[in-house]
């Protein structure tokens, strides 16, 4: 009976992160492409997209080499996209927090944005589920979203190839950055913080690479949280 | 691009790690932590406050292209984050951009 439960909560999963495959697949694909055009090899894409798999931080880490930044300042930009993924792991805790070490690792390692999203979400409207059916949904959700991610940074490393060098290709990553952003932009404390963001970049443009981004990043920040918590206060 | 063998296989090794670890953090932890209200607020400010301020400097002084900033570039960005915006949907502001970007050079191979 639980066997069977586990299973049909791995397929829920599975069925449900389907519409997403659709968002990955040119995400994936263009970061193939574009590793390729910065001059990593055919490895050191494929090593990127399954080791770290997580999307943005990898366009971040790839535009920041482009400009030749020190390791520490790829590093830390990098990371601090994902700094996000922090708070989903507080959020899964709860719900997954007493399943085994190897078990909790596994969903570390597979916590990223569509299964952190699609997984709490289940768990909410599902409070009874049981706790093995619970990692076999996340596993769903995440086991077949990760193929796709990695197999489509192969081929956009295999298409990479054949892209013209003038075509400039690199100014996928700002494109991909825009995109990323501006659903994010819902309230004022986000607009606030992303103007600073970019007003403080530009400032700061001539400091060594990376570093004025740091700076910039962390008064962004600053600006969100005290927008939103003075935006609470008055209303 | 100016780095070593080494060094890129240290920078994707270490951001493999560091990754792991944020993502592995509270679920790590024994019992169930929460999160400090004021850290949450922080974290959730992150990607609008990196993502904008390494874009910006991309979009105006575009350095591999021979002429600077163009009509293009400006075009392409706008249309990419007008679309993401109002779709609500990433890929959706993405497709437009690169058509807008590369459509003109896919045009000159037909």
């Amino acid at each position: 009976m639980t066997r069977y439960s586990e299973r049909s909560a791995f397929w829920t999963g599975a069925t449900d992160v389907l519409p997403y495959i659709a968002m990955v697949v040119p995400f994936a694909t263009l970061f193939g492409v574009v590793a390729i055009e910065a001059g990593l090899s055919l490895a050191q894409t494929l090593s990127f997209s399954i080791l770290v798999i997580a999307g943005a931080s990898q366009f971040a880490a790839l535009q920041l080499m482009l400009e030749n930044a020190a390791i520490g300042f790829i590093l830390a930009a990098a990371l601090a996209v994902n700094l996000r993924m922090a708070m989903y792991s507080a959020a899964l805790a709860p719900h997954l927090g007493h399943a085994p070490l190897w078990q909790r690792a596994c969903v570390g390692y597979l916590n990223f944005d569509h299964s952190y999203v699609l997984s709490v979400a289940r768990y909410e409207d599902y409070p009874d589920m049981t706790l093995q059916s619970r990692i076999a949904y996340f596993f769903g959700v995440s086991l077949i979203i990760a193929p796709f991610w990695c197999f489509f940074t192969f081929i956009g490393a295999k298409v990479g190839v054949w892209v013209p060098a003038d075509w400039e290709a690199s100014f996928i990553l700002p494109l991909a950055f825009l995109s990323t952003v501006a659903p994010m932009l819902k309230s004022l404390a986000h607009m606030a913080a992303a103007g600073v963001s970019v007003v403080a970049a530009l400032a700061l443009a001539s400091l060594p690479a990376g570093s004025g981004l740091l700076i910039a990043a962390t008064c962004a920040m600053a600006t969100g949280v005290f927008v939103e918590t003075f935006m609470e206060h008055r209303v | 691009m100016n780095y070593t063998e080494f060094e890129i296989w240290l920078i994707i090794t270490l951001m493999a790690m560091g990754t792991f670890a944020i993502r592995f953090s509270f679920l790590g932890l024994i019992g169930s932590k929460r999160i400090a209200p004021l850290i949450e607020r922080m974290l959730r400010f992150t990607p609008v406050a990196v993502l904008p301020g390494m874009v910006a400097p991309l979009v105006l002084w575009p350095t591999d292209a021979a002429d600077g900033v163009t009509l293009i570039h400006l075009t392409a960005s706008g249309a990419a984050v007008a679309t993401a915006y109002i779709t609500r949907k990433v890929v959706w502001g993405m497709l437009v951009g690169i058509c807008l970007f590369f459509g003109p050079a896919i045009l000159t191979l037909i």
